[in-house]
């Protein structure tokens, strides 16, 4: 049965959505394996244990974090090495995807991003162009490095549990010879929301929201859902880059895409089309993104958005 | 005042992301029919400007290399590159390069550098975050990986001094100062300056600026290293999206909002 390691940098306290997917995938691959950076606390090490992890690995270094990627795509080559592994799958955050380039050249392994689905015999489903067409592919060499984009599958523990026993993996002396150091890390307060890229609802604001994320956030706190954000409104300075969804920002694929104040243009677009739903709110009854919006409000969103956060709120008691 | 620098931007010719774009061929490769310098790309390039200009620029010493991998057209990216002010351009171009995926582009390109630094190897070589049309934002890492250097990806700031570069990356819970020791390969992000436009001298100048063409056999390159047969991932099947259709609009009679919820609740989405 083919071996299937999959790499979970900093477990924390208790294993991201993500993570599971990514276990649950490997399950559905052959026999999993885990390759993880940083800490193993119980509760992560009872979930591996939980979703069928037949072996984990753990690097000999402890300060892997310190670095960019290159020490970290060390240490999973040799682990790789080790569990005799033919498929690799990490997240597809920046991180992920660039730990995964210097690992497939170190391999001489294929390496296919933003993957969505993956069959049995290892093809890869993604979509390209922005979202405008959807793709299979596949490594054509022994090994195949695979990035899983959240929120692919639903998570689901195996049947039976496991007892896996963990391997100290030599990270090579060499490792971090010829790489980046990160000398300072300044912490950004947290919002308390999920993750843009891994949130079930985004609630976006852009041009329209003139300065005000207020009315968002609240809609955005009655539903537990992220906030996202238009270049225009990111370039105004009224919200953090990193809520940038489009062509230079991230790609999102939530169950719920609440545009509000947001023209849409094709740079926009690109980053959030394959929402499931797509509800719009503009003033501007001729914006684009009514063209692909399941549900669409032409009207002011400082009226709009206060009377379904108040409904919500009132419904859900 | 430091030594001068040596730094190779490379720039990509992609569909203008713009318009609507199409795969093509059995090989579902990209349609580069109405393509331009990538966007992202250009916040590359006036990164390496400001740093060769910060060290008196051309006339000092300092170079600033356009190379570009891709068919004829390509050579409008370097051009174009020109005009905005890099000191010389190079192409790498050869037939048997169609269709290579990512570490088939990596492998050539890191040929090129290699050649491109056989009489003084590059300080620095600097990428775009991403191409807009592969988007795998691999390139870059595999780049560094296979010449052996440090990289430092999505900067947003990049200073270079006695042979170190700091830089800036701004993450979703924190951001990092970041150091590395030249040479290093280095992507920006486009919050890390403003990309000029090339101006009327700039487009006059550029005519007399030299463009290389280099082709596999000039890097040391076999034509099965690279291409379909030099990739190590293949596209099998490609289909276009069904685009999305509207559904209801509505316009706001003062009980949108309640509208909307109503909306939500049959999607179960609440």
């Amino acid at each position: 049965m083919a071996k299937v390691l999959v790499f979970i940098d900093n477990p924390g306290r208790a294993l991201k959505k993500s993570s599971l997917e990514l276990l649950t995938i490997a399950r559905s691959l052959g026999e999993p394996a885990v390759a993880f950076n940083g800490e193993l606390h119980d509760d992560a090490a009872a979930a591996l244990a939980e979703y069928g992890v037949q072996a984990l690995y753990r690097p000999s270094a402890a300060d892997l974090d310190d670095y960019l990627v290159g020490p970290k795509a060390s240490y999973l080559a040799a682990a790789v090495q080790a569990s005799g592994a033919t498929v690799v799958l990490t997240e597809n955050s920046a991180e992920g995807k660039e730990i995964a380039a210097r690992l497939s050249i170190k391999l001489g392994a294929g390496v296919i991003t933003d993957v969505v689905a993956v069959d049995p015999d290892g093809t890869a489903h993604k979509s390209v162009l922005a979202g405008s067409y959807t793709t299979t592919a596949k490594a054509t060499t022994p090994v195949a490095v695979l990035t899983v984009k959240a929120n692919s599958i639903t998570p689901e523990p195996a049947v039976s549990g496991t007892a896996p026993e963990t391997v100290t993996i030599e990270v090579p002396e060499t490792a971090t010879a010829a790489s980046a150091r990160i000398t300072a890390r300044n912490e950004k307060p947290a919002s308390g929301r999920p993750d843009l890229t891994e949130a079930r609802i985004v609630v976006a604001g852009g041009r329209g929201v003139d300065g005000n994320f207020g009315p968002l956030e609240e809609l955005a706190d009655a539903l537990g859902a992220a906030i996202g954000a238009s270049r225009a409104a990111t370039d105004a300075g009224w919200i953090g880059h990193d809520a940038q969804v489009g062509q230079t920002g991230k790609t999102v694929s939530p169950q719920l895409y609440i545009s509000a104040g947001i023209s849409g243009a094709i740079q926009q677009k690109a980053g959030m089309q394959t929402a499931k739903v797509i509800v719009a709110v503009n003033k501007d009854a001729e914006s684009p993104v009514f063209e692909i919006a399941d549900f669409g409000v032409v009207g002011d969103l400082f009226q709009v958005l206060p009377q379904a956060t108040a409904e919500i709120k009132k419904r859900k008691g | 005042m430091e030594e001068t620098l040596k730094i190779i931007v490379l720039v990509k010719h992609v569909p203008d992301a713009q318009f609507d774009r199409h795969l093509t061929g059995a090989a579902n490769t990209v349609d580069r029919s109405e393509s331009i310098l990538s966007e992202l790309d250009e916040y590359a390039l006036e990164a390496a400007l400001q740093l060769s200009e910060a060290r008196g620029g051309e006339a000092a010493g300092n170079k600033v290399i356009a190379l570009s991998m891709g068919p004829a057209g390509a050579v409008n990216a370097v051009k174009k590159s020109l005009q905005i002010g890099a000191s010389e351009g190079v192409h790498l171009s050869d037939e048997a390069l169609a269709g290579s995926d990512a570490a088939a582009t990596s492998l050539a390109l890191a040929a090129a550098i290699r050649h491109l630094g056989a009489d003084a190897p590059a300080d620095l070589i600097l990428t775009g975050m991403a191409s807009t049309d592969g988007e795998t934002s691999l390139v870059p890492a595999q780049l560094a990986e296979r010449l052996g250097l440090p990289q430092v990806t999505f900067a947003a700031s990049l200073e270079l001094d006695a042979g170190k570069l700091t830089a800036r990356r701004d993450g979703d819970t924190h951001a990092d100062t970041i150091e590395a020791d030249l040479p290093a390969v280095v992507s920006v992000t486009d919050q890390i300056n403003d990309p000029r436009y090339p101006n009327f001298k700039g487009i006059m100048a550029a005519k007399k600026k030299t463009i290389t063409t280099l082709s596999l056999a000039d890097i040391g390159v076999d034509a099965a290293q690279v291409g379909k047969s030099g990739s190590w991932t293949a596209v099998e099947t490609a289909e276009v999206r069904p685009p999305r259709t509207a559904g209801t609009i509505i316009t706001d009679e003062g009980d949108a909002g309640i509208q909307l919820v109503e909306f939500l609740a049959a999607q179960k989405l609440l």
